[in-house]
């Protein structure tokens, strides 16, 4: 049986986006060809901007591999072009002799940029901002230094000279008007926007109409209309881009700035649709993703003869991706004909501006704060009458209550309809939805699943806090009621009652007798099941490295390059002259690249190859350091201040507390990492009330703190007691700390275990229970006392060298 | 999709006690970098040992079932089928695996 074939020329964002969509609604209805000329498979157009600041590689921005097409069996001409249309008798010609037949054709050529006509475009030197190449062309140049200058104050020219200039060279934008961006920005953004860029060090020159690029061959530099000439080593012309439509036209179809389509993206033939930048729909072509993705959406329900769709343009937002610099732009931005209301705070650097008419919004413009931006979007697009807000409205959604500039919270009040992902439409609703449905826990899971931040990225804090808020949230639900991982349908608390009820004592005996559903488990439970048999059998368990994350496995952070890491520990923070020493003797005898104060007062020792960790353990081992467990669920750093023997407030001996604490804590593990801190004083010097442990001094001796945290959720501790000598501390930091071990779950730290137990169980176990509290306190030493082997020494005695390097080397 | 193979050369990468069970191990032949894994039911997985995300050491991950998590950004890797487990989206090349009087030997195509 043959299928219809659908052709579609152009492998871009759109073509990507609707082809994904089409298989997805009817992924056997077509035999598929695609066009693509660029020598890549599809890939994310608009992180080109980071490519080109160096901030990702070319490879991170690909979204397909060539499997991917052969998996689906599209017929995906890589690096062809195709020259020719051939309606009559329904053939495509393409670049490299071929020709193929259509039943159904799809135009998504996308835009080219535009080149001034001017003395000297064609010399070395001159590029473009569109493409792959042009990238590599731009950073090949940077790779030289020198200057470049960039022609053009819109968006692609800003992004590229901000990247230009991370890359090192000299830059200057050449802009013919007296305001950047004046599409999108009004005089004060654009001027803020200028005075920001400045301050990076980028130049402007307004007010320029360019007239000729100089040089032999190779660009040497560019002249102005005003007689005015500057130096130039790379000149890259961002003067707009011009829809692609010289098939459509030489084919006959009907083209105006773009190729005319209409509410179905159909062209004027009925077997020919256009789609994305080359199109021209209701006199409108278009120029970024979020509208260009509606229309795939729409064509795709089309070629899957659903024909339920249908689009009626859009109204679009812009932002700037140039990392540090917050700019949100929508609608009427100027303000002509409606009334405009502004707030602007210099010194903050914010400045928000609505245009509103007829009580709706119908412009916006943020600088320096758009967390706002999408809530005042959907507003504009929705048309709600504002007049109940408008007191307030400037102010932004949540800012009425006392959230603050605390993004969660901000985002805890955003409605379900909110958008969040603008590029690809996705609100708030399918984002909880999608956390809480299947479980997602990591940004890139959220990207995988609901495509939210996974093109331009400007929308990815906004994603990381709406976990935090729905992940947050998770602590309030009934106890017990979410298995630990889909590989049981059991919970933390009943696996861990049912391991000391039956005795369990290995990894298998619980999953066989729990009846797990998959033969060894996955990364999250089998490293639970390890802490949780260590915890309940000190004595008899043996560790099962097999089940330990690679950072606790090699006792050492890996890093984004596959090195580690290596922090010794440096209780309370105090160092000596001989062991500042030892680590610089250490750290040049392994060249290590980078060497970091932390800020848990320490040193951190990054970039060592895993090959040399037993040589660098054992050195430092004989220095008289032990690991500090930087890369474990266990307890890092005490944090202490100066304290009552040097500082002029100090009450107590903070310094000396804070090693007494550490010497009895170190190495201990625990369900997630602990800090603890101590300060000599209420003013806190050692941030010990957003530590999981805190102590800090008072006349009277010491108030103890616990529950705080200082990461992606930022809580303070609650006072749990005040007591009057050190030793009392040292007991309640060992019973605190074995009540978590045994009662936590795996993965949560104190701030989450206290929140979901309550401070008053805690007061009840470890206060007004002092038997209770001396038992937990007793059980922890216990297991101090095995724990206390310091990791470090053991494996550069114990294991051999052999294990940290690759098994075998062997020639080609 | 993969070119045809004509020969394979076995080469020898250690012993089978070096490499205990759901464990991997990094091997270099030339400038290849190749991940040895042995499962939790004892069979050998090779594969190139640079996750299809951004490259992370494969061979470092936990080991479950016949799957590997990179232990960067926990894509979970296919090691029989060389491919990320979806959604994530994917692939690393596989190589063939034997063991030869308690030696393991990692085979290597070679193209006429
Ligand atoms: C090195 C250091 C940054 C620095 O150069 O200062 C650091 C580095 C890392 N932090 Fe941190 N954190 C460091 C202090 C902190 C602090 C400040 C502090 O401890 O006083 C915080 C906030 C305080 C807190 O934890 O409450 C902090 C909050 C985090 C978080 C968020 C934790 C949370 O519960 O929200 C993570 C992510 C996690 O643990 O999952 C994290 C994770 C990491 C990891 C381990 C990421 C990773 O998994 O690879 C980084 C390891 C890099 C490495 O190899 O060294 N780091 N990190 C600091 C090490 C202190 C030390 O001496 O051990
Ligand atoms: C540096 C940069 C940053 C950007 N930043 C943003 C942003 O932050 N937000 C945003 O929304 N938008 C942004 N954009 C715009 C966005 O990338 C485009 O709107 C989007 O890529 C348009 O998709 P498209 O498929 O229509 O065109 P394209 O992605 O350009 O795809 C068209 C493809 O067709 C190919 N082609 C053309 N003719 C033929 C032919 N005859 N045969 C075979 N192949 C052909 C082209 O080579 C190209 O690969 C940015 C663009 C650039 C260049
Ligand atoms: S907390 Fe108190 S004792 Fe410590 S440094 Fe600050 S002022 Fe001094
Ligand atoms: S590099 Fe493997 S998951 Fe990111």
């Amino acid at each position: 049986m043959s299928r219809p074939r659908l052709v579609v020329i152009g492998n871009g964002m759109v073509a990507d986006r609707l082809l994904e969509e089409l298989l997805r609604l009817a992924p056997d209805l077509y035999d598929i060809v695609l066009f693509g000329e660029e020598p890549w498979p599809a890939y994310n157009r608009i992180l080109l901007s980071p490519v080109l600041a160096g901030e990702q590689e070319i490879t991170e921005i690909l979204t397909r591999d060539d499997a991917w097409y052969a998996e689906r069996g599209i017929d995906f001409r890589k690096g062809v072009r195709a020259t020719r249309i051939d309606r009559a008798r329904r053939l495509v010609h393409g670049a490299d002799g071929s020709v193929v037949p259509y039943d159904r054709l799809v135009l998504a050529t996308g835009s080219r940029p535009v080149v001034l006509p001017i003395p000297g475009r064609d010399l070395e030197g001159v590029v473009t901002f569109r493409d792959i190449a042009d990238v590599e062309r731009m950073r090949a140049a940077a790779a030289r230094g020198g200057r470049a200058v960039v022609i053009g104050g819109g968006l692609l020219g800003l992004e590229a000279a901000a990247g230009l200039q991370r890359l090192g060279m000299e830059v200057t934008v050449v802009h013919l008007l007296d305001r950047l961006m004046e599409q999108q920005l009004d005089d004060i953004a654009a001027r803020m926007l200028r005075e920001d860029l400045e301050g990076r060090g980028l130049r402007f020159l307004m007010e320029r109409r360019t007239r000729a690029i100089l040089g032999e061959r190779r660009v040497e530099g560019v002249a102005f209309e005003d007689g005015e000439t500057i130096p130039a080593d790379l000149v890259v012309m961002a003067v707009g881009i011009r829809p692609e439509t010289t098939l459509a036209r030489e084919a006959g179809l009907h083209c105006e700035r773009g190729i005319v389509v209409s509410d179905t993206l159909q062209t004027y033939d009925p077997r020919i649709w256009a789609v994305g930048e080359c199109c021209q729909h209701r006199g409108r072509c278009y120029g970024l993703v979020a509208p260009l993705f509606e229309q795939a959406r729409v064509l795709a329900n089309q070629l899957a003869e659903l024909a339920t769709l249908r689009y009626e343009g859009s109204v679009t937002a812009t932002k700037l991706k140039v990392t540090g610099i917050d700019l949100f732009s929508a609608g009427d931005h100027l303000g002509r004909d409606g009334e405009p209301l502004v707030l602007h705070d210099p010194g903050a650097g914010v400045y928000r501006k609505l245009v509103l008419k007829d009580d709706r919004i119908i412009g916006i413009v943020l600088y320096g704060d758009t967390v706002d931006g999408s809530w005042y979007f959907q507003l504009m697009q929705d048309g709600t009458d504002v007049s109940s807000l408008r007191e307030t409205l400037l102010f932004g959604q949540v800012r009425l209550g006392d959230s603050g500039h605390d993004p969660v919270a901000r985002v805890a009040g955003l409605p379900d309809d909110a958008e969040i992902c603008g590029c690809n439409g996705v609100c708030k609703g399918t984002i909880v939805r999608a956390i809480t449905e299947k479980g997602l826990f990591t940004l890139d899971e959220v990207r995988a699943h609901t495509k939210a931040s996974a093109s331009c990225g400007s929308c990815t804090g906004l994603v990381e806090a709406l976990l935090a808020h729905v992940m947050g949230g998770h602590y309030e639900r009934p106890r017990g009621e979410r298995p630990l991982c889909p590989c049981t349908d059991y919970d933390q608390d009943t696996i861990r009652r049912t391991i000391v009820r039956e005795g369990l004592k290995s990894i298998p005996e619980v999953m066989h007798f729990l009846e797990w559903k998959t033969p060894d488990g996955c990364r999250v439970c089998r490293p639970a099941l390890n802490f949780f048999l260590m915890v309940a059998w000190p004595e008899e368990y043996r560790d099962d490295p097999a089940s330990r994350f690679v950072n606790e496995r090699v006792h050492a952070n890996i890093q984004k390059d596959g090195t580690y890491s290596v922090v010794p520990r440096i209780f309370g923070g105090v160092t000596t002259p001989a062991q500042l020493r030892a680590l610089a003797e250490v750290a040049e005898r392994y060249r290590v690249p980078t060497v970091k104060i932390t800020g848990g007062q320490r040193i951190d020792l990054l970039g060592v190859r895993k090959e040399d960790l037993p040589h660098i353990w054992r050195d430092l081992t004989a220095a008289g350091f032990v690991s500090g467990h930087a890369y474990g669920k266990a307890v890092r750093t005490v944090k202490t201040c100066v304290g009552s023997e040097w500082c002029r407030f100090g009450v107590q001996d903070s310094t000396s507390l804070g090693i007494a604490l550490e010497k009895l804590c170190w190495g201990a593990w625990t369900p997630a990492k602990v800090k603890m801190g101590v300060s000599g004083c209420p003013r806190n010097c050692a941030e010990a009330t957003i530590k999981d442990f805190g102590a800090v001094a008072v006349e009277s001796g010491w108030e103890i703190h616990v529950g705080g945290n200082g990461g992606v959720k930022v809580r303070t501790t609650e006072l749990l007691t005040k007591v009057a000598t050190a030793e009392e501390v040292l007991e309640y930091a060992a019973a605190f700390l074995q009540l978590y071990r045994e009662e936590g779950r795996y993965g949560e730290r104190t701030a989450f275990w206290i929140e979901r137990i309550g401070l008053d169980e805690l007061k009840r176990r470890l206060v007004e229970d002092p038997e209770g509290r001396r038992a937990l306190a007793a059980r922890f030493r216990e297991a101090q006392a095995r724990a206390q082997r310091d990791p470090w020494r053991e494996l550069a005695e114990r294991a051999p060298a052999e294990e940290f390097r690759a098994l075998a080397e062997v020639p080609a | 999709m993969t070119a045809a193979v004509l020969a394979i050369r076995w080469v020898a990468v250690g012993r089978l006690e070096a490499l205990p069970p759901r464990r991997g191990r990094a091997v270099r032949v030339g400038d290849r970098r190749i991940a040895l894994f042995r499962t939790g039911d004892d069979r050998l997985f090779a594969v190139e040992d640079r996750c299809p995300h951004r490259g992370g050491p494969l061979s470092e991950g936990i080991v479950h079932g016949h799957c590997v998590t990179c232990p960067l950004h926990d894509w979970v890797i296919d090691l029989a089928e060389g491919r990320a487990v979806p959604p994530d989206e994917g692939r690393v090349r596989t190589y063939p695996v034997r063991v030869v009087d308690g030696r393991i030997e990692i085979g290597l195509g070679t193209a006429p």
